[in-house]
């Protein structure tokens, strides 16, 4: 890893960022990290990212926003938890990478980190519109969708399992597809209004018992008290 | 004992050896698997990455249908899952459900958006939790026909099935694995790494990273001489065993472990047919496992 020397000034940063991180489900206390590097310590993936996870905790709070959401760290991630067992501050590290890089698909600053964007994406779109998980499908649709020559590198591994009969062709569906679309517009709903409250003057809502925003954030990081563990939230 | 069972997606393809010989052990120990209807995918770690909460009510979904599984009348229903990624899953939806008010609130309104209802009172327990406490390794030994003497095994647990709550066992050095494997007669090898992680997904996006993480496992378990790694999970079955030779290619090595589930260890020693067992479907010849254990 590179020493990152870069000066920054008070306008490069976005000091909502770590307000709407904290609203996703399981990210509210990152407030209360002591940069222990326990976290990195316990990461098996830490060696190969560009930032390590105490990092881009701190490069959060510091709202630092288009560095944290275009990184190759959030997609190293393998959600092995080690590091959210072991954080002396609760912090559900691992919950946190979920909503980073969920912003980072949303506001797609994802682009250039290589083809992880794209499998988790094709794989929620294969479940959202199927109900179940396609392996087959999911390999193809990410090789069309990123390097077609993926295909011909996975052919070994695809040839194995196949002639083991662990690859199915064929797509298994839920018989409650329409409930299922029903259920996932109803969160889509949900998720804006809250984001709604959230942009509105004064907040509200769901988000604002989260801990919302801005200077807010700064506030608080500046020596006043940190705040519980209020986990609520829900947005974007 | 009547459990709400879900299999994933994983045991209905590529993992179908896992669920087979689930089917055929779960009699023996006198447990009944009712299947979820219409169950749906559980979400992995995948879709957490695209939207953290709709993937906890993707989740839900599946205890919802569980709490109207019949089961014998019991006052709760428990939930078993094999693979330890649907068991986190689940657990996940469960206890942001139970104890985070405001995703209780979105959780309950888009399932009845769908005409679902979730109470909240379901249970979600791992096979593997199931058989060492609720059957109870007593209750196994006294099944074991063919134990697997002189059969050394690297108990594998990988994270799921610990982590992130170490609800059933010790989230850095489980021991029920390596018990049961134990009342099984295997010889149980020291396994350092068994919490360690098999890089999961990262197998299609970060190749390189994921088969380091697999060759540590492999170098450990071939270092302490073991026969056969034993997993509960079908990511690590197949990060394990079908990218083995992806493994040997990058770093110049020879391993061939047979890398099987503890269930169909369970299922060789309890003299069942290995065929019921689904033995043999491995990337990686079980040959080697057979022949030790003179089936």
């Amino acid at each position: 890893m590179e020493p990152n020397l870069q000066v920054l000034r008070e306008g490069d940063l976005d000091h909502g960022f770590a307000g709407l991180v904290r609203s996703y489900p399981g990210a509210g206390k990152i407030l209360g990290c002591i940069q222990c590097g326990t976290c990195t310590g316990s990461c098996q993936l830490a060696q190969d990212m560009d930032y390590t996870p105490r990092r881009i905790i701190e490069m959060v709070r510091a709202g630092l926003k288009d560095e944290v959401l275009s990184s190759k760290a959030i997609w190293y991630c393998a959600s092995c938890y080690s590091c959210t067992v072991r954080c002396p501050k609760d912090i559900k590290v691992t919950e946190v990478m979920y909503a980073l890089r969920a912003l980072s698909l949303r506001r797609r600053r994802s682009r250039s980190v290589g083809l992880s964007p794209v499998f988790y994406s094709t794989f929620s779109r294969l479940v959202n519109t199927l109900g179940k998980m396609y392996e087959a499908g999911l390999i193809v649709l990410v090789a069309l969708r990123s390097n077609p020559f993926r295909l011909v590198k996975l052919a070994p591994v695809g040839g194995r399992m196949f002639f083991q009969g662990k690859l199915g062709l064929l797509p298994k569906r839920v018989a409650g597809r329409a409930e299922i679309q029903k259920m996932l517009a109803k969160t889509a709903a949900l998720q804006a209004e809250a984001l709604e409250a959230r942009r509105s003057p004064g907040g509200g809502g769901v988000i604002d018992a989260a801990g919302d925003a801005g200077a807010h954030d700064g506030a608080r990081l500046h020596g006043r008290a940190i705040p519980g563990s209020l986990e609520t939230g829900v947005l974007p | 004992m009547r459990y709400a069972y879900y299999p994933g997606c994983s045991l209905k393809s590529s993992a179908y050896d896992y669920e087979r010989s689930t089917r055929a052990i779960c009699p023996e120990l006198g447990v009944e698997l009712e299947e979820i209807h219409d169950w749906n995918c559980c979400g992995a770690t995948a879709i957490p990455s695209v939207d953290p909460t709709a993937s906890a009510v993707l989740a839900a979904r599946n205890l919802a249908l569980a709490e109207a599984t019949d089961v014998n009348g019991a006052e709760a229903v428990t939930v078993a899952a094999a693979c330890s990624s649907c068991y986190a899953m689940l657990t996940r939806a469960l206890n942001y459900y139970r104890e985070d008010p405001a995703m209780r609130g979105l959780i309950g309104q888009a399932l009845a958006a769908g005409g679902r209802t979730l109470a909240g009172t379901v249970k979600v327990k791992h096979l593997l939790e199931i058989i060492v406490n609720d059957v109870g390794l007593e209750a196994v030994k006294a099944l074991v026909r063919k134990p697997l003497s002189g059969l050394k095994v690297a108990p594998y647990y990988g994270c799921l099935i610990v982590r992130p709550k170490g609800a059933f066992d010790d989230a850095e050095q489980p021991m029920a694995l390596d018990r049961l494997l134990a009342v099984l007669g295997a010889q149980v090898v020291p396994f350092e790494r068994k919490t360690k992680c098999c890089g999961g997904a990262l197998m299609t996006t970060k190749e390189k990273s994921a088969l380091r993480l697999n060759e540590d496992l492999l170098h450990e378990a071939s270092s302490k001489g073991a026969d056969v790694i034993a997993v509960v999970c079908p990511m690590c079955q197949m990060n394990l065993d079908a990218y083995q030779s992806n493994v040997n290619t990058a770093y110049g090595t020879h391993y061939r472990m047979p890398v099987m589930y503890f269930t169909q260890l369970m299922g060789l020693a309890f003299g069942l047919n290995e065929r019921r067992l689904a033995v043999g479907k491995g990337t990686v010849s079980h040959a080697a496992v057979l022949k030790r254990m003179g089936v």
